[in-house]
């Protein structure tokens, strides 16, 4: 005999929800369908070896630095993301897993799209308000400390099965670096630069946008960064409650005991995992260096 | 005009923490600053500050780290919110101004140069030196044809396209100072701007504000924690000692004259060689010959009466001649084809009023022999003795120095 029922008022809580606030859901609903479904619908729409090609020139010319295309340099530099996006790219078509690896992108750059959206806001609020850091900072621990799973269940009742619950579960679980970094971005901006921008009559909008924001574009960055690695972690979670993609293959692997799926399966979120770390890297870099 | 006040500080309390109403009363009880941070843990940073800065003039602010000069400065332009009294900018008060006012003060009315820079290290200089102008709303075409006028004065020609990180200290704060100038502010506030470079640039950069000021004659709020920059860039200085203006005065008078013990030790470490005038150390309305009017006879009664064995000699207009020597009047007494004229010793240099010590010293060469003080017509105005230059420079109280003065024109 428990004495205390958290649970099921927070599951009472959550059902008084699920039943009152459905408007509220169903736009959720609509809007992250229509992002999920477009970045299917754009990364399917060409044919494959023209995608592989598109993304691997993508890959290099990130990884090169803007002045950098057709130079030595950037090569030198860019050579390893063009041609590792190549032919991890070319594996997967080859494995058959064209369809599941697109969809995964379109899933993981949607989560990422809203976590950041939401995120760094929020960061920035954090950062200049103390008041708004000391309510803001707690749930960010909780959010990240509680087990991913968690967050499936509730995603469950307010959106049933499919892409839309994986990916607010996702959102949930990726969003806390992208407010933490931001915010850490922001605080780091020399103080004096601050108050020279106030010196000479600057508004808060002026100062955020002129002055801290730039300034914290790299921590900002380092945070996208991290928020696509995590989004990208949740895949097979998601895949639980019926996300599309790779996580399926993965899921279906382990429940069957299929080693041979769950290898090939496992090595594309990898290879999915190598390309979008070291992108969104060098594109934090090259930001850095300019 | 240039009397004007241009900013009036009066009764300026700046207090950090919490309780700042139970600080105020023991401010105003006389408690001390210590005894107040123990019992209401406020910080008071500046106290009761009264006074005026004149249109035109470069008003130095000095004192001790953790004096409150940065609090005092920022009070200026309400970086920081005083706890009572008014800054009177131009006949307003600048602590009453509402937000948008305040932004508009310190768009048009003010520019500030930064101990640390405060730049913008991801812009390059030009797009720094214009930032104040993108914050009115300048066009940017206007506002970047203004940096690159300003940067040329500020001896930054050519290096408008570089990334302020790629710049020197010096540089850096050339691009500061072109920051403040752009948006032609009436007040330049700049707190410690030349404290973080290199002495040796921190020298040149005071020269070229001096240069740069003789063109402008802006009014200019300098902080410096350094007494020798406050000699040579102010003119007249503000010493804050632990919270609580001291003395205001011109560099003389806080060499000369230092109101209190806390200014005296400050002023002790200076080297007063450069400050210290010719003014200050020559003995005034000396004994004189006047060439035309009085021969040998005359010039010997005058030198028993003071005890001289050397006179200064000045023609009807006061314009000094040269100094003639008992020795030599002795000679000519009484010999009718002689007179004074022909035994003056012309080769004497003669120093002006403003004339720093350590400039009347290399003027010698006979310690024997007198200078002679004049004004810029040539007119006689004192005379100063080689002990007495020496004696200052060693440095010792000004009533030492009038007894030297005295005691060497007695010998
Ligand atoms: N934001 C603040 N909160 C609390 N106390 C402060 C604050 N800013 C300054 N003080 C205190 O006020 C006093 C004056 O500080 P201030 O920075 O004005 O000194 P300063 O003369 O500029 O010194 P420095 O030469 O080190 O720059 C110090 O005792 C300092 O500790
Ligand atoms: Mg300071």
């Amino acid at each position: 005999m428990k004495y205390l029922e958290i649970g099921k008022h927070v599951e009472k809580g959550i059902d008084w929800l699920a039943q009152n606030a459905e408007p509220f859901f169903d736009a959720i609903t609509v809007v992250i369908e229509f992002l999920v479904g477009a970045f299917q619908d754009l990364l399917l729409m060409p044919h494959p070896f023209l995608m592989i090609a598109i993304i691997s020139i993508l890959a290099y010319m990130v990884s090169a630095g803007r002045k950098n295309f057709f130079t030595a340099l950037g090569w030198k530099k860019g050579r390893f993301l063009g041609l590792f996006t190549l032919i991890g790219l070319t594996l997967l078509y080859l494995m058959n897993f064209w369809n599941e690896t697109m969809q995964t992108i379109a899933l993981v750059v949607s989560s990422a799209i809203l976590a950041l959206l939401i995120g760094i806001p929020v960061g920035i609020q954090t950062a200049r308000s103390l008041r708004a850091e000391k309510i803001i900072r707690p749930i960010l621990d909780f959010m990240q400390t509680m087990p991913a799973f968690v967050y499936l269940i509730p995603a469950i009742l307010f959106f049933s099965v499919g892409n839309v619950p994986g990916v607010v579960a996702t959102v949930v679980f990726a969003l806390p670096p992208a407010v933490r970094l931001t915010s850490l971005g922001i605080r780091n901006v020399q103080s004096d630069v601050v108050e020279a921008a106030y010196a000479f009559g600057a508004t808060e909008k002026q100062l955020l946008y002129k002055v801290q924001i730039p300034l914290a574009l790299p921590s900002i960055l380092a945070g996208v960064n991290q928020v696509i690695m995590l989004s990208l972690s949740m895949v097979v979670i998601a895949s639980m409650v019926g996300a599309a993609g790779l996580g399926q293959d993965v899921y279906k692997s382990i429940l069957t005991a299929d080693l041979a799926l769950g290898v090939e399966s496992g090595l594309g979120i990898v290879i999915i995992a190598i390309i979008l770390d070291r992108l969104t890297q060098a594109a934090g870099e090259n930001t850095n260096r300019k | 005009m240039s009397e004007n006040v241009k900013i009036a500080v009066k009764d300026l309390n700046i207090i950090f923490g919490k309780h700042q109403k139970e600080a105020k009363k023991l401010i105003a009880q006389g408690v001390s600053k210590t005894e107040i941070l123990k019992k209401t843990n406020c910080t008071v940073a500046v106290t009761e500050a009264n006074f005026d800065i004149k249109d035109g003039e470069i008003f130095v602010v000095m004192g001790l780290s953790g004096s409150g000069k940065s609090t005092l400065i920022r009070a200026l332009n309400r970086l920081l919110e005083p706890s009572s009294g008014q800054v009177i900018l131009d006949g307003a008060d600048v602590l009453q101004a509402n937000n948008e006012e305040l932004r508009e003060i310190r768009r048009k009315k003010y520019g500030m140069v930064f101990q640390h820079f405060g730049l913008l290290p991801h812009r390059t200089v030009a797009s720094n030196a214009a930032f104040g102008l993108e914050i009115q709303g300048t066009p940017e075409e206007e506002r970047i044809k203004k940096a690159y006028e300003i940067l040329k004065i500020v001896g930054l020609e050519g290096y408008e396209e570089k990334m302020t990180g790629e710049l020197s200290g010096g540089m850096q704060q050339r691009v500061g100072l072109a920051r403040a100038l752009a948006n032609e502010p009436e007040v330049l506030l700049m707190d410690e701007a030349f404290s973080a470079l290199d002495p040796l640039i921190r020298g040149n950069m005071q020269d070229e504000l001096l240069n740069l000021q003789e063109s402008l004659k802006k009014t200019i709020v300098f902080i410096t924690h350094d007494l020798d920059e406050a000699l040579k860039l102010g003119d007249r200085i503000a010493i804050l000692n632990d919270g609580k203006i001291v003395q205001i005065g011109t560099p003389e008078e806080i060499l000369t004259e230092p109101a209190d013990e806390y200014v005296r030790t400050f002023v002790e470490n200076v080297n007063r060689a450069n400050i210290v005038t010719a003014q200050t150390i020559m003995f005034e309305k000396p004994t004189r010959i006047e060439l035309k009017r009085e021969g040998a006879e005359v010039t010997l009664r005058k030198m028993r009466n003071t005890g001289l064995s050397v006179l200064p000699v000045v023609d009807e207009n006061n314009k000094f001649i040269g100094f003639v020597f008992d020795d030599d009047v002795v000679k000519i007494r009484g010999d009718k084809s002689k007179s004074i004229r022909d035994i003056i010793y012309e080769y004497s240099a003669s120093v002006y009023l403003e004339t720093p010590a350590s400039d009347i010293i290399a003027a010698y060469r006979d310690s024997s022999i007198p200078i002679a003080v004049v004004d810029e017509n040539g007119k006689l105005k004192g005379v100063v003795m080689h002990s007495a230059v020496v004696s200052e420079i060693i440095g010792k109280d000004e009533n030492e120095i009038r007894t030297d003065i005295k005691n060497a024109l007695e010998i």
